[in-house]
C-alpha cells in the first residue's frame, strides 16, 4: 500500500464522518476573522438565534478597510468605519479575541496568525479570505472560505468539504541570487496557469522551498490561490519549528515537547502517491515580472511582452489582447523597459520583516527615480513595524523617498485610502494583477520586494541578477 | 435559502475567461454588512463608464454601450454563460450575492474557481459545468437568436433549449438536495453535534497544545 501525503494526514486527522459520495464533516482549528467577510456571517448568526461553537478558536484582526496614515484620527470613510467597528461589535458580544486597529499587534489578518503562533502545524485554519492558503507553510491544512462557511464554522466549527486530489510542486536545485519565494511562485503559476491547481491541494516540496525561509514558505502558499487550488502546504522541518518556538499562542514548555513531536510526522511519507506532479527547475528561474490582468500572464524579466498572435487557443488570445489593451502594452516590448510610476511594497504575500530588509537591500543609499509618483512601503503587521523601525529599515526607505505606513492591506485591494488612479502602473508586490485590483484603471505588475525596490530607483524593471552583490 | 427546481431564463453570454471576483464585484462595494443591494453594482467596471462608488444613484450614471449586459436583448436575463476558470480571485461571496440580486439564479461555463462555486450553492445558485464543445455551441446559439432562451431542470439534470435539445449535466447529489429544498446546512451539520462533541473531547487528548493556549 502506497504511503499518505501531508494533505491525506491533514484531511484524515479532522475528518468527522463521510458519506457515500465524499461529502465529509471536517473539524476546523483555527478561525479567523476579518471585517470584510465575516459582518453577514454574525448577522446570520444572530438571526438564528445561535452563537460561536469554539469562540477561543478564533481570532479576529480588521485589515483591509483601515487607514495607513494618522490614525489616532479614526476611518475617515464612514462606511469603512462602520463596516471595522461592526466587527468590534461582534468580537465584544461575542467574547472573541480581537485585535482592534490601534493594538501594536494589528495587522493583515496572514501576517499575523503566523506571528503569534495562533497558526500551527497539523492545524485545520480557515478565514473568509482566499489568501488562507499562506498558513499552510505551517503543515496545516489552510484555506478560504465564502462568508456562508464562515458563518458555518462559527455556528459548528466545522465545513462540509469534499477531499481535493493530491498535486506535489517540487523545485529543484538552487535559486539564483535576486531571485526569491515570490519568483518561485510565480513561474509556477505561468507554468501551471490560473486554474492549473483547481480541485487539488498543493503540496511544495524539492531543495528549493526547502532552504526557504518560513517567510518564503509563507510567500509561495499565499499564491496558491493564484494557481486555482485553494490550500498549498509545505511539510513540517526544524526551519517550522523554530519559527513557532516562543510564539505568544504556541505551545507551552508543558507541551511543547509533545506537540514537536507530532509536528515531526507532518510530511508526505517517502511513498505516497500523488494525482498530478510538477517539477521545476528553481536553478534556471530569472525574477518574474507579469505583464497582464491576470497572474498567470507573467514572464522572466529579461523576456518581452509576449505576441498575442503566436497564442494558438483562440479564448486565451482575445484573453491576451484585452489584457494588453488594458495594460497599455505593446508586443515585444523588453519588460525592462516598463516605467512603473508606483510601486507598491506590501500585503499578506511579501510585507513581513525579511521581505522590507530583501527590499530596503536594493535601494540603501539610494533614490526614487524622478517618474516615480508614489511609493510605499506598508508593513504587514505592527510588530513588522517595530521590528523594521528597530533595524532602522523605515529611514532606509524614507531617506530613499518612500512613505512609511501603518499596517493593514492597503493598495493590495485598495479599499482604503490608498490606490492607484486610472493609467497608473505599479510595481506591486501583491498577489494580484486584476483590472482595477489596486484602483479603477491602475495598472499592476506583479514582482517580488527586491525587483520593486529596484525598479523604484531605476524608474523601470530591472534585472536585479545583474547588479545583486554590487 | 430559496429553493431551486426548474429555471427558465433569457442566456446572457460573458465570453472571457478568468472573470474574477474582483470583475464581478468591485471591492468598493465589499463595505456593506448586508446580502442584498448589489445587484446595481454587478460587473461594475464594465457596465459603466464613469467609476462606481456605494451609496450613487447607478440610474444617473452613464452605462458603458458595448458592455454585453447592457444590450437590450439580454434584459433580464437570468442565465449567465461563461468562459473558463469562473470566478476566480478571491473568496468574496459578495460576488454571488450581487448575481443573485442582478437576477442570475445560474452560471453556465466549462470550469469555476473552488470558492466561487461553493459559495454559489450556500445561496441558491446553480453553478453548472458543461464541456468545452457544449459551452461553445451554446455561445453560437445565444449570440445568433435574440431572445434566446433554455430552461434548467436540476431535478432531471437536463438543459433544455429552444431546439428541442436537450443538455445533460452532472451536479453533486447532495448539492443538488440541498438546493432543491432550499436546505441550511448549519442545521444539517448541527443534527451532528454529538458526533463533533465526541471528535473535540478527543482532540482535546491527541493534542492539547491546540487548547491549552488557543487565543484564551
Ligand atoms: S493583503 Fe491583499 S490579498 Fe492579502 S488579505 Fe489583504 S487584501 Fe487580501
Amino acid at each position: 500500500m502506497s504511503g499518505k501525503t501531508l494533505y491525506d494526514k491533514l484531511w484524515q486527522s479532522h475528518l468527522i464522518r463521510e458519506d457515500e459520495a465524499g461529502t465529509a464533516l471536517l473539524y476546523i482549528d483555527r478561525h479567523l476573522v476579518h471585517e470584510v467577510t465575516s459582518p453577514q456571517a454574525f448577522e446570520g448568526l444572530r438571526l438564528a438565534g445561535r452563537t460561536p461553537w469554539r469562540t477561543h478558536s478564533i481570532l479576529a484582526v480588521p485589515d483591509h478597510n483601515v487607514p495607513t496614515t494618522n490614525r489616532a484620527a479614526g476611518i475617515a470613510d464612514p462606511i469603512s468605519r462602520i463596516q471595522v467597528e461592526t466587527l468590534d461589535r461582534n468580537c465584544t458580544d461575542f467574547g472573541i479575541t480581537e485585535f482592534s486597529m490601534l493594538d501594536e499587534r494589528q495587522g493583515i489578518v496572514h501576517v499575523i496568525g503566523p506571528e503569534q503562533g495562533a497558526t500551527l502545524p497539523g492545524m485545520t485554519v480557515v478565514c473568509g479570505d482566499s489568501h488562507t492558503s499562506t498558513h499552510g507553510a505551517f503543515g496545516a491544512l489552510a484555506f478560504g472560505i465564502g462568508t456562508s462557511e464562515v458563518e458555518h464554522v462559527l455556528a459548528t466549527q466545522c465545513l462540509i468539504q469534499k477531499k481535493s486530489s493530491n498535486m506535489q510542486i517540487r523545485v529543484y536545485g538552487k535559486l539564483a541570487t535576486g531571485v526569491s519565494a515570490k519568483d518561485v511562485v510565480l513561474a509556477i503559476i505561468g507554468e501551471i496557469g490560473t486554474a492549473g491547481g483547481t480541485g487539488y491541494a498543493i503540496e511544495f516540496a524539492g531543495p528549493v522551498i526547502e532552504a526557504l525561509t518560513m517567510e518564503g514558505r509563507m510567500t509561495v502558499c499565499n499564491m496558491t490561490i493564484e494557481a486555482g487550488a485553494r490550500a498549498g502546504m509545505i511539510g513540517v522541518d526544524d526551519t517550522t519549528i523554530d519559527y513557532l518556538s516562543g510564539r505568544p499562542y504556541a505551545p507551552g514548555a508543558d507541551h511543547w515537547e509533545q506537540a514537536v513531536a507530532a509536528w515531526h510526522e507532518l510530511v508526505s511519507d517517502a511513498d505516497a502517491g500523488f494525482d498530478r506532479e510538477v517539477i521545476l527547475d528553481g536553478g534556471a528561474l530569472a525574477p518574474q515580472v507579469t505583464w497582464g490582468t491576470s497572474p498567470e500572464m507573467v514572464t522572466p524579466v529579461d523576456g518581452l511582452v509576449p505576441d498575442p498572435d503566436a497564442e494558438q487557443d483562440l479564448v486565451k488570445r482575445d484573453g491576451m489582447h484585452k489584457a494588453l489593451e488594458y495594460m497599455d502594452l505593446q508586443p515585444g516590448t523588453p519588460m525592462t523597459a516598463i516605467r512603473p510610476d508606483h510601486v507598491f511594497i506590501g500585503s499578506c504575500t511579501n510585507a513581513r520583516i525579511e521581505d522590507l530588509r530583501e527590499a530596503a537591500a536594493e535601494i540603501r543609499g539610494q533614490m526614487v527615480a524622478p517618474g516615480i509618483r508614489q511609493a510605499l512601503v506598508v508593513p504587514g503587521s505592527g510588530l513588522v513595524k517595530q521590528q523594521a523601525e528597530a533595524e532602522g529599515l523605515d529611514r532606509v526607505f524614507t531617506a530613499a523617498g518612500f512613505e512609511w505606513r501603518e499596517p493593514g492591506c492597503s493598495m493590495c485591494l485598495a479599499m482604503n485610502a490608498d490606490r492607484l488612479e486610472p493609467g497608473d502602473r505599479c510595481a506591486s508586490t501583491s498577489n494580484r494583477n486584476f483590472e482595477g485590483r489596486q484602483g479603477p484603471g491602475g495598472r499592476t505588475h506583479l514582482v517580488s520586494p527586491a525587483m520593486a525596490a529596484a525598479a523604484a530607483v531605476a524608474g523601470h524593471f530591472v534585472d536585479i541578477r545583474k547588479t545583486a552583490g554590487g | 435559502m430559496e429553493k431551486f427546481t426548474t429555471l427558465d431564463g433569457i442566456v446572457a453570454p460573458l465570453d472571457r475567461p478568468n472573470v474574477d471576483t474582483d470583475a464581478i464585484i468591485p471591492k468598493q462595494f465589499l463595505k456593506s454588512i448586508h446580502r442584498t443591494g448589489f445587484g446595481p453594482n454587478l460587473f461594475d467596471e464594465w457596465r459603466y463608464l464613469d467609476r462606481g462608488e456605494p451609496g450613487m444613484d447607478n440610474r444617473t450614471r452613464q452605462p458603458n454601450p458595448e458592455f454585453v449586459l447592457n444590450l437590450s436583448r439580454y434584459q433580464d436575463a437570468g442565465i449567465l454563460l461563461g468562459r473558463e476558470n469562473f470566478g476566480c480571485g478571491s473568496s468574496r461571496e459578495h460576488a454571488v450575492w450581487a448575481l443573485l440580486d442582478y437576477g442570475f439564479r445560474a452560471v453556465i461555463a466549462p470550469s469555476f474557481a473552488d470558492i466561487f462555486f461553493n459559495n454559489c450553492f450556500k445561496n441558491g445558485v446553480l453553478p453548472l459545468v458543461l464541456e468545452a464543445g457544449a459551452i461553445n455551441k451554446l455561445f453560437a446559439a445565444v449570440e445568433a437568436t435574440p431572445g434566446f432562451r433554455m430552461t434548467i431542470d436540476l431535478p432531471a439534470q437536463e438543459i433544455h433549449t429552444p431546439e428541442q435539445e436537450i443538455i445533460p449535466f452532472e451536479v453533486d447529489a447532495f448539492r443538488k438536495d440541498c438546493l432543491i429544498r432550499g436546505l441550511d446546512d448549519i442545521a444539517l451539520t448541527l443534527e451532528h453535534a454529538a458526533a463533533i462533541r465526541a471528535f473535540e473531547a478527543q482532540r482535546r487528548l491527541d493534542a492539547p497544545w491546540l487548547y491549552d493556549n488557543s487565543t484564551e
